[in-house]
């Protein structure tokens, strides 16, 4: 026998068998995002994982490009049709250029959605969002009444005035600030996520409003600023500064107790329902059209609105409890 | 009178054969072939027709700039540019298809653009006697300035349907239009630099510009031409990804400046200038672009392959020198 017989035939069996191993599992399922050894996404794929675990008959392929860009992601992607997985839970880079690549895929019977960062319709079946504008409105004003059950005066420092997502939040949130009956929003003040001009209007709110009890900030750099600014003046304890920061840069603040709770999407939580949300339109137990409900196990149910984009959940809320698990991640 | 002993000009040092033996493409054709009978035991989805000619869109469009990059570099020069030439091509496609424009306009703004960019190079370099170096890594940040400046966050996208043919069309079967593209581009480049006067002129230009110049040779002309194939072929490569991603972003094809200039080196081609030749190039196009895509498949990290890509570079650069005892 020839060495290229011999080379022939083992690669004939190796090919047999691994056919063999890959019908042994049942659904492939990949989750892409915008590129390897960020902490978000690596969190991400522990929560897929997890959601693997629970299902049984789930492999978990956790891959991406090594910097952000939307050709990098097309290479896996194409290397993921040619494996034929079954599902691509994907964040992207660039809504459009990967729209391409991904018709492709669906064309070839592929599970298609995007988390996180989304796809345009074209390109997708479902696009799943962390949460959405009403409930991070809630959320906010929620932190804030938490920790004041008497109530009190609380004002909102915010991005610039021209911030359309912030200025979104804000609205839905005095929306809903008649639920929350003595608290009293005084005034809302703008830091335009400058570190240096979010201090000065956190000392300005502290100076102007003696009975203040809380700051809130829906901004990563308004909250940091503002926790400072309360350390600062010795107001810990009478100032409880709240909002959306990342838990790496506001484990100190929670550690003084400038900062009781605050809140942002949980990245496992994310991982795990777009890892259930795929299965179920893989096993054909929910369709991904306006209106339906799709299966997130521990996270609930999906609902999909017109343009097939569902939120997860209310933003996740961190506190002394769990910062200290979370603050290595992101 | 003793006649001078006759001067024996030595145009072969070694047999044909021995020569091919230990040629650069031999090396290049061993590693190609084990690479993908490697890839061929190491997944069972490798060997399908459908799935290698996806796999050749990861080279495709790199390889057709490295064919004018390979030229550029045998004659002493380099072009970082290239990259930013795509973003700055495909926006001008994205601007005028945005007015209105139907597929030939866009075509030929996108190639046009692609040789105005050439020739500031050329112009810069050749015209002004600056270091290529030099001038491209002004231009790289220029062009792409420029697409940034007009597209800010925004992308363009809603080409027209027919304008996908050129990066998603096949033409027939599996053989796609950028792999036609690729083939007919490696024979056109091959012919120019082995087998025309224009192609011995960019040796002797890499070997020692100023004796080709005391040889009648018009460098300077030679390198205007040379920086507008490279802008041209960036142009063409545009058109390309533009269609095979259906929109234009201002960050489109970040970096490819340094595989395109990797894809060449691994090709053989001497990064000081002098030698080289196309198959070389092909060869090292197919081994990245196999090698990235068998990889993926195995759902190896990206980071992976970009070590071994490295040490794939250096090996068969070292390899040659150590065998030949230098």
């Amino acid at each position: 026998m020839s060495i290229w017989k011999k080379a022939l035939a083992t690669a004939a069996v190796a090919t047999a068998l691994m056919a063999q191993s890959a019908a042994a599992q049942d659904v492939k399922i990949a989750i892409v995002v915008k590129a390897l050894g960020i902490g978000f996404f690596e969190a991400a794929a522990k929560g897929a994982e997890e959601a693997a675990a629970e299902l049984g008959d789930v492999e978990i392929i956790y891959t991406g490009p090594t910097d952000t860009t939307a050709e990098g992601q097309i290479e896996v992607i194409n290397s993921l049709i040619a494996q034929g997985v079954n599902a691509i839970a994907v964040s992207a880079n660039d809504k459009d250029a990967l729209v391409p690549t991904l018709q492709k895929a669906m064309e070839r019977g592929i599970t298609v959605i995007s988390w996180d960062s989304g796809v345009a319709p074209e390109g997708r079946m479902m696009h799943l969002n962390p949460s959405s504008n009403a409930l991070i409105g809630n959320t906010i004003i929620k932190l804030a009444a938490d920790h004041l059950p008497e109530g009190g005066d609380v004002a909102i420092l915010s991005a610039s005035a021209t911030a359309t997502n912030q200025n979104i939040w804000i609205e839905e949130a005095t929306k809903v600030l008649p639920n929350y009956p003595g608290i009293n929003l005084v005034a809302t003040v703008y830091g335009d996520d400058l570190a240096d001009k979010s201090y000065r209007e956190a000392q300005g709110l502290m100076a102007t409003y003696p009975n203040l009890k809380a700051i809130i900030a829906p901004t990563t750099v308004g909250i940091l600023a503002a926790s400072q600014a309360v350390t600062d003046a010795g107001k810990i304890g009478e100032i409880n500064v709240t909002g959306l920061g990342l838990p790496s840069e506001m484990a100190g603040a929670v550690a003084s107790g400038a900062t009781k709770s605050f809140a942002i999407w949980n990245p496992i939580d994310l991982g795990y329902a777009a890892t259930m949300i795929s299965y179920n339109l893989v096993k054909g137990n929910a369709k991904a059209e306006p209106g339906a409900e799709i299966g997130m196990g521990r996270m609930g149910a999906a609902k999909l609105d017109d343009g097939n984009e569902a939120a997860m959940s209310d933003p996740f809320t961190y506190d002394a409890s769990n910062i200290e698990q979370f603050k290595s991640i992101f | 009178m003793t006649a001078p002993a006759p001067r024996i000009v030595v145009d072969r040092l070694h047999s044909p054969f021995r020569r091919a033996l230990r040629s650069w493409e031999t090396i290049l054709l061993v590693v190609a072939v084990a690479v993908f009978i490697g890839n061929t035991f190491l997944s069972p989805y490798f060997l399908n027709a459908w799935n290698l000619s996806d796999a050749t869109f990861n080279f495709t469009e790199k390889a057709m700039i490295a064919f004018a990059m390979a030229m550029l570099i045998v004659a002493g020069e380099i072009d970082l540019s290239v990259a930013s030439i795509i973003a700055l091509a495909s926006t001008a496609m994205g601007l005028v298809m945005t007015a209105g424009a139907g597929v030939p306009v866009i075509v030929l703004v996108g190639i046009g653009t692609g040789l105005i960019c050439g020739a500031v190079n050329g112009f810069l370099v050749a015209g002004m006697g600056l270091p290529s170096i030099v001038v491209t890594i002004g231009t790289m940040s220029l062009f792409r300035g420029i697409a940034f400046i007009v597209l800010g966050d925004q992308a363009f996208n809603g080409y027209p349907p027919e304008f996908a043919f050129f990066g998603q069309g096949y033409v027939w079967w599996v053989i796609s239009f950028e792999l036609v593209l690729f083939i007919i581009f490696a024979l056109i480049y091959w012919a120019v630099l082995h087998r025309s006067t224009f192609g011995r002129a960019v040796y002797a230009i890499g070997n020692n510009a100023t004796a080709a110049q005391f040889s009648g040779i018009r460098v300077q002309r030679v390198r205007f031409i040379l920086f507008l194939l490279t802008g041209v072929m960036s142009g063409v490569a545009a058109v390309c990804l533009t269609s095979r991603l259906g929109s234009t972003r201002p960050s489109i094809a970040t970096g490819w400046e340094l595989e395109v200039v990797t894809m060449v080196v691994l090709g053989g081609v001497n990064i000081l200038g002098g030698s080289g030749t196309i198959p070389g190039v092909v060869l090292a196009a197919i081994i990245m672009g196999m090698v990235t895509f068998g990889f993926g498949l195995l759902n190896v990290p990206g980071i992976v392959m970009s070590v071994f890509l490295g040490a794939l570079l250096i090996g068969v650069i070292a390899v040659p020198r150590l065998l030949r005892g230098k």
